[in-house]
């Protein structure tokens, strides 16, 4: 690691974004498959076994589509925004550990902020996307989907807060140590880590855009929202930064609350995956049980609840930190 | 450049790669119209021709957002050195310290509350 790091972090991100893209266009599979037995339905069963090889299906649908830029469009902008909605997802990836060791593709001592800052880039991609689309629809879904991201970013902000207190440090490897045999933050001190863990989920829901805060989307009221004028690959890649930003959380919601590859018996990566793909199922759950917040909705709750509730878990933690 | 901002900026070119790889197999494999009727490339609104341009002033509630976003954004900014350096040792005069800041900043929350600019009118 030490003598070729180009090497090693380039490689380390061509295996994991090549599995987690694997994982996340299997995951709509299997949220196909979950959807269709919570509605008594099958889902998909023709391609494949079971529908398995509905993703591959799709795939070749998406790249084979004519890629069209409308011509009232700022076709700079819109080209340019779905695959650096895609980057700002995927880079936050690059300081995340993945086992006890050495297993991280860059191990910097500001973890935490680089994933937090690179997170947070993701507003603009978007809101770029709504606003070249020259489209009504999509600018009405742009401009909620602005207001959310940054609304959500202040909550999602003080609940990283907490882990970093408890633990002293932004390095996302030390967070997971000082977890170490059972003392997962969601559990120990009790309160403060298992209130930020709901909230820093229910943030990253916001910040993807999933139900129940898909407003810029929100097909019922606003066509497709920012995707309406995207087609394609370029409508894909929307669509699979969704899915990566789900499983980006989830999997950062298992290292800094879950104790990441903390368990009973050997520690290492199937405990990681384990609690990484059980959160990402869990909101497959959410998305298919709740309804979608209106835009005045979600704005309330998250300045008149997120925002206090989490200020608050700050302030245990540091007393917590400071005098147990 | 230390080694682990190398790996991080090596990680992030190749994702941007992967990102951008991605679009141009979607352009080698794409499929193209032979002919364009001049409808074709309108923006969608429900079937009918555009009605002027999408590019328009917007309501200044999102001003008042982004605003509050700023602020709170900053805090967060000054909280986290904050956060790092707390511990047994010191730690009192730290909490107050940060008590008072952040106190300051929820008598404008609350102020902003009060206001309604945190509803959506």
């Amino acid at each position: 690691m030490t003598e070729y790091p180009w090497l090693w972090g380039g490689g380390f991100a061509l295996v994991l974004i090549t599995v987690l893209m694997g994982v996340a266009a299997w995951s709509i599979w299997f949220e196909r498959k979950f959807a269709g037995r919570m509605q008594n339905r099958p889902g998909p069963t023709q391609v494949g076994p079971a529908g398995l090889l509905q993703p591959l299906a799709d795939l070749l649908k998406l790249i084979q589509k004519e890629d069209i830029t409308p011509t009232n469009a700022d076709s700079f902008l819109f080209n340019i925004a779905p695959p650096l909605g895609l980057l700002t997802v995927l880079g936050g990836m690059a300081v995340y550990p993945w086992a006890p060791g050495d297993w991280v593709p860059a191990n910097l001592n500001i973890g935490i902020l680089f994933t937090l800052s690179i997170g947070s880039l993701v507003t603009i991609p978007v809101w770029m996307a709504g606003w070249a689309s020259n489209n009504k629809y999509a600018l009405l879904g742009a401009m909620r989907a602005a207001a959310q991201a940054v609304s959500f970013e202040v909550p999602l902000l003080l609940t990283c807060l907490v882990p970093i207190i408890l633990s002293g440090s932004f390095r996302m490897g030390d967070i997971v140590e000082a977890q170490a045999d059972g003392h997962w933050f969601a559990l120990w001190p009790p309160g403060p880590g298992a209130v930020a863990f709901v909230l820093f989920l229910l943030c990253s829901l916001a910040e993807a855009n999933r139900i129940p805060f898909d407003i810029p989307e929100a097909e019922s009221e606003l066509v497709a929202g920012i995707t309406t004028e995207y087609m394609g690959m370029k409508f894909g890649l929307f669509y699979l930064a969704e899915y990566m930003h789900t499983l980006i959380a989830s999997f950062m919601g298992a290292s800094m609350f879950l104790g990441g590859w903390d368990g009973p018996g050997p520690d290492g990566l199937h405990w990681l995956v384990l609690k990484g793909l059980t959160l990402y199922a869990g909101i497959f759950w959410i998305r298919w049980t709740f309804l979608r917040y209106r835009a005045d909705q979600f704005m309330a709750i998250c300045w008149r609840i997120f925002v206090p509730v989490s200020l608050l878990t700050v302030t245990v933690a540091a007393f917590w930190r400071v005098y147990a | 450049m230390s080694p682990q901002w190398s790996a991080a900026l090596a990680f992030v070119l190749v994702a941007a790669v992967v990102a951008v790889g991605t679009l141009m197999a979607a352009r080698v494999f794409g499929v193209k119209a032979r002919s364009k009727p001049p409808s074709r490339d309108l923006t969608y609104e429900c079937g009918e021709e555009p009605e002027g341009s999408a590019w328009v002033r917007f309501h200044p509630r999102y001003y008042v957002v982004a605003l509050m976003f700023v602020v709170f954004d900053v805090e967060t900014a000054f909280i986290l050195p904050w956060a790092l350096n707390l511990g047994p040792r010191g730690g009192g005069l730290l909490l107050v310290e940060m008590g008072l800041f952040v106190g300051v900043l929820l008598l404008g929350w609350g102020y902003a509350v009060r206001k309604g600019a945190l509803t959506w009118q």
